[in-house]
């Protein structure tokens, strides 16, 4: 692999120090592992793991009209999001496909700091700016300017409670805080995270983040802390059942059908894509993303087929997974309707045979407390 | 930890080793290709009794993130198989050139062999 074609975060040397291997990540140099997916998963669900996810994008919208503007371009509610809170929303073209599912930070009354999939940062910094153009607001793309960190699992606030001064327990869920100091540097900090664990994120400057990566790796010695890669960080959000855009989201997805029903408020403000995702409520979506479990021994992966007992194909496998929580091999897929109730026999197509598998609940995965 | 590459064992370019003794072939797949696929979670064998052709697949791995088949490095019929790693996949990655074997095949053509690559010529295909 030729690392000179490759995007860069200010963390590679700290990847390459800890013996991450890195690949191209949608065009990124970036560790997929250090010591292996399952041990970093595992230490995420136990202690901590500590992740550089500095390939996001963030892009900032501000100005008078600013709540205007993120309100009609999200799916949720962004009226009731105070500032210092954090909010999910997926973001829809008008016919209710998705352009991308990003979370936003209310920095002020008037300003908001949308955190969006590195894949899909140009793509929506242009989706903003074109829709941008009826409302008294400024619209600017930080994402090169900003290094993000994700510190998750159980001992994540202890950890990175000792690198900071500030009371880390008066940040709740989905809630942050600007000017915080990390390790000397001025950081925004929110209780948020992408693996189904207690944890926070680290905004920073890039020529920052090394020094916050080394300070939080040696505040986390003794508890365990270990840097993972973007392959745990796959497994993790994958138990907890969070979507991935490009397999549970996308253009054709749009969010009913993949259970995001909760982030989409019809009877609020309008918003883009209003109209077709009401219709879609009303008659109900015609396929639904399901979690279910192999009975057969075999692993499903994205796009396999899924098919019913009677063998008609009858949608596909958008994520799948050995769960090293679970133990189990586990997927998660679009089906028609009817065939997503808990305890509906499936089988997945796994080369060319047909593997049985059964409708579970999701999430796979919910921590405890 | 440095791979390894024992010197009694024959080497194959999609990264699987054969160890030859009396006509028969004990098949396993290198420490690199272990470590390319990262932690291992699955294995597909044949029967015994099925036979193969040289270069045909003969089972899958899967690793967290990968798929990678399994290539006969010569012909054969499957004498045995290494029934210990549908449960323990990882058995492999602890120890690619012993327990984790994978199939011992009765040698179709001896004249296969040849062109398998020694120790020190597989090494020089990873640099």
């Amino acid at each position: 692999m030729e690392l000179d074609k490759l995007k860069k975060t200010p963390l590679l040397e700290c990847h390459q120090k800890y013996g991450g291997k890195i690949v191209d990540f949608g065009g990124w140099a970036l560790p997929v592992q250090y010591t292996g997916i399952i041990d970093e998963h595992r230490a995420v669900r136990n202690s901590a793991g500590l992740f550089d996810v500095s390939h996001m994008g963030e892009i900032r919208v501000s100005g008078p009209q600013a709540l205007d503007l993120v309100d009609y371009l999200l799916t949720n509610d962004v009226t009731r999001v105070s500032v210092g809170q954090v909010q999910y929303s997926p973001m829809c073209y008008p016919d209710g496909g998705v352009v991308d599912d990003l979370i936003t930070y209310r920095v002020g009354e008037d300003e908001f700091l949308l955190v969006v999939n590195a894949a899909n940062k140009d793509k929506d910094h242009e989706w903003i700016v074109d829709k941008a153009d009826d409302y008294d607001v400024t619209v600017t793309d930080e994402s090169d300017d900003t290094a993000l960190l994700a510190i998750q699992g159980p001992r994540a606030e202890v950890i990175l409670g000792r690198v900071t001064d500030a009371d880390l327990s008066g940040i709740k869920f989905f809630r942050f805080r600007t000017g915080v100091q990390v390790a000397g540097c001025e950081v925004m900090v929110s209780r948020t995270g992408y693996t189904g664990e207690d944890g926070f994120e680290v905004y920073c400057e890039p020529d920052e983040a090394p020094e916050i990566f080394q300070a939080l790796m040696d505040a986390g010695q003794d508890d365990e802390l270990v840097p993972a890669g973007l392959g745990a960080r796959d497994t993790l959000r994958f138990e907890a059942t969070l979507p991935l855009y490009g397999q549970e989201l996308g253009p054709d997805i749009n969010p009913l059908e993949a259970g995001l029903s909760f982030f989409v408020k019809l009877d609020a403000g309008d918003f883009i894509g209003r109209d077709a995702l009401r219709s879609v409520h009303e008659d109900g979506p015609e396929r639904k993303l399901v979690g279910f479990e192999m009975v057969d021994r075999g692993i499903p992966r994205t796009t396999y087929p899924i098919f019913d007992v009677e063998d008609n194909e009858v949608g596909h496998v958008s994520s799948g997974s050995f769960s090293p929580t679970l133990g189990k091999n586990v997927g998660m897929g679009f089906v028609r309707t009817e065939l997503a109730e808990e305890g509906t026999d499936l089988q997945i197509g796994v080369r060319n045979r047909k593997l049985d598998a059964v409708v579970i609940g999701a999430p796979f995965y919910t921590r405890k407390g | 930890m440095s791979a390894m590459y024992p010197e009694d064992l024959l080497y194959a370019e999609n990264h699987e080793w054969i160890r030859v003794e009396n006509g028969t072939g004990t098949i396993g797949i290198t420490d690199y290709a272990q470590d390319q696929l990262g932690d291992l979670v699955f294995v597909e064998l044949p029967e015994e009794g099925d036979e193969f052709g040289q270069g045909d697949p003969f089972g899958v791995i899967e690793s967290v993130k990968a798929v990678a088949d399994f290539y006969m490095p010569v012909g054969g019929e499957i004498i045995e198989v290494n029934e210990e790693l549908l449960d323990a996949p990882e058995i492999i990655s602890e120890d690619p050139y012993d327990e984790g074997w994978i199939i011992k095949v009765k040698i179709a053509d001896d004249g296969e062999l040849d062109a398998l690559m020694n120790s020190e010529d597989y090494q020089a295909t990873l640099d």
